[in-house]
């Protein structure tokens, strides 16, 4: 519908109505919205058992929702696995670093979606194209800028923040739309978390909207265009940096305040 | 900002100690075997002769195949010790076959390494989808595989098998010394299975589902048909293994293979590949293996008595698996 109005600039990448999720006798999700707009860093932020998680699993076809629908440019879609939304163009990078320890920096970029050698022996015997694998990662890994001396180095012998950019590169380098992120820096020190930030700019300089989960509100508010707060399974409010002070948010987050005036 | 990025980048070198442990753990399995040769060389001088490392080549050759099979689960974190149990259950079925009922021999051999894949694949059926651990599942079959074996045998060894049952005992001559295919058989299945591991995609993905399943399954690896493949292979393995083992034999016997699985998972674990799965190499297992066999050839040898060569092999294989402890914990 979006692609037949004129001046719809602002077609969100992604976006979600009331969407509804239930766990038993639990409502994780009670009605959410969510839109996140081309070129932004969207911070989703909320208490725990807000909904943030579900909402995130949700748009990243890891569950799916009972009601309420998700448009990719506007286009409705139903994710019923992580690997459909990742076709889609959505890649998330999950809170625990998915990455293998023992596995080199190009095979963990590559894990899951190798490129073969080509002709018959790729076809068949799926022999892998390593020089081309690690020419690639290393091209991946210059452009976010994230120093590593080789692609084959175990991923064990880098640091935490090292191990966090290579997930953001990989998420960065298949995303074709969104990069989803579940706190990237709660594992971190502030030095790391810093480098992580910069990272997460770098991805949206290169024109992918990212969304962020974090509980480090002066991190959200550093690094945020927008700040998706979220309450009870729902979204409460759409803020910014600039229209609201951190103190404000947490009021919006914990109910003691409502953005539209209807209590809480 | 991105000069923070820079910095932590060089700042320190934890990839120098990594590099440097995994470089002693891919050479300790190779000094060793050097090692324990030059003891055995200097003590007795039975051992550096043709016709004993002849005798070497054949005595490893069975448990070499089996290791292969082994390397692959343990590297996936999981364990088989049904290995040498289902290797004799396919030594019985392709022999009574042959002998008992007069089937075509090639029948009979495919029928046994049928029986033997058809463990494996129950094997990785009950660790893969009723998702029982490997070890107690293989406890299991290890020991329904044992009760096959001495009922369809009747407890009798069979004997008078036709050729191409003991095709792999057969030799040829090389450079002075007597080789049987069934050693010749072993070193190939060890390089095709290294290739496999280390260059096509399936290989690699044994390796970062041993290594980290949940983050294999969520790059879209599909762990589940990683594991039921390998736990297949191995059963696949245990056959050509049997048919290894009547070559050599020459009779199929219900007795036979039962410290198969220790020897199996000590040449593995012996040959640097960690039980806690996704690191090692099968071209360790293959050092691992004549390692185990030189200790057992060079012992009997000096005259030591065979209920010893147990004693050292389970020191031996309480030993690797400490170093790999060690090495894990300052990993950290």
């Amino acid at each position: 519908m979006s692609a037949a109005q004129p001046a719809a600039a602002r077609t969100p990448v992604l976006e979600a109505r009331g969407l509804v999720k239930r766990y038993g006798v639990v409502t994780a999700l009670d009605g959410a919205d969510f839109d996140l707009y081309p070129g932004e860093i969207l911070a989703l932020i909320g208490d725990n058992g807000a909904g943030k998680s579900t909402l995130i699993k949700a748009l990243s076809g890891a569950i799916v929702p009972d009601r309420g629908e998700i448009l990719l440019n506007g286009t409705v879609v139903h994710f019923r696995n992580p690997l459909e939304a990742r076709r889609g163009g959505i890649e998330t990078v999950y809170q625990d670093l998915a990455l293998a320890p023992a596995l080199d920096i190009a095979e963990n970029l590559f894990l899951g979606r190798e490129l073969r050698r080509p002709g018959l022996v790729g076809l068949v015997l799926r022999v892998a194209d390593r020089p081309r694998m690690l020419s690639e990662a290393r091209a991946h890994i210059a452009d976010l800028k994230i120093n590593v001396r080789s692609m084959k180095q175990p991923v064990e012998t880098l640091s935490g923040g090292q191990r966090q950019g290579v997930a953001v590169a990989r998420a960065a380098a298949f995303a074709s739309r969104v990069v989803i992120m579940d706190e990237p820096t709660a594992a971190l020190g502030v030095r790391e978390s810093g480098m992580v930030l910069d990272l997460i700019r770098e991805v949206r300089a290169r024109g992918t909207p990212v969304v962020l989960i974090s509980h480090n509100m002066p991190q959200v508010f550093e690094i945020a265009d927008r700040l998706h707060v979220m309450r009870l399974g729902r979204r409460v409010a759409t803020i910014t940096p600039k229209s609201h002070t951190m103190t404000e948010a947490v009021a919006l987050m914990t109910g003691a305040t409502s953005f539209h005036g209807t209590g809480g | 900002m991105l000069a923070r990025l820079r910095q932590t980048g060089l700042g320190r070198d934890p990839g120098a100690a990594v590099a440097r442990a995994r470089v002693i753990s891919a050479l300790g399995p190779l000094v060793a075997l050097l090692l324990a040769s030059l003891f055995f060389t200097i003590r007795t001088d039975r051992f550096l002769t043709t016709e004993n490392w002849s005798l070497i080549t054949q005595q490893v050759a069975v448990v070499g195949i089996l290791a292969i099979g082994q390397t692959l689960i343990i590297l996936t974190a999981g364990i088989d010790l049904s290995v040498g149990a289902v290797m004799a259950y396919g030594t019985i079925v392709m022999t009574r076959l042959a002998v008992t009922y007069h089937l075509n021999p090639f029948l009979a051999i495919a029928l046994g390494i049928g029986a033997c894949l058809a463990f494996g694949v129950l094997n990785g059926v009950l660790v893969t989808a009723v998702r029982l651990p490997p070890f107690i599942v293989t406890l299991g079959t290890l020991n329904i595989a044992f009760a096959l074996t001495h009922i369809t045998s009747n407890e009798e060894t069979i004997a008078n098998l036709p050729d191409p049952l003991v095709f792999f005992g057969d030799t040829f001559r090389f450079a002075g010394t007597t080789i049987t295919y069934g050693a010749v058989l072993a070193v190939a299945l060890t390089v095709v299975t290294w290739f496999v591991l280390t260059r096509t995609i399936g290989g690699r993905h044994v390796y970062a589902t041993g290594n980290n399943p949940d983050a294999a399954r969520l790059a879209g690896v599909r762990t589940r048909r990683v594991l039921l493949s390998v736990y297949a292979i191995a059963g696949l393995l245990d056959g050509i293994a049997a048919l290894v083992l009547v070559g050599r034999t020459g009779v199929g016997d219900p007795q036979a293979g039962q410290s198969a699985n220790l020897d199996s998972i000590t040449a593995v674990v012996v040959g640097g590949t960690s039980l806690f799965g996704g690191r090692g190499s099968v071209l360790g297992t293959l050092v691992g293996t004549l390692i185990v066999g030189i200790f057992r050839n060079g012992l009997t040898l000096l005259g030591v008595a065979a209920i010893y060569q147990f004693l050292i092999t389970g020191v031996l294989v309480i030993l690797a698996v400490a170093v790999d402890q060690l090495s894990r914990r300052t990993r950290g």
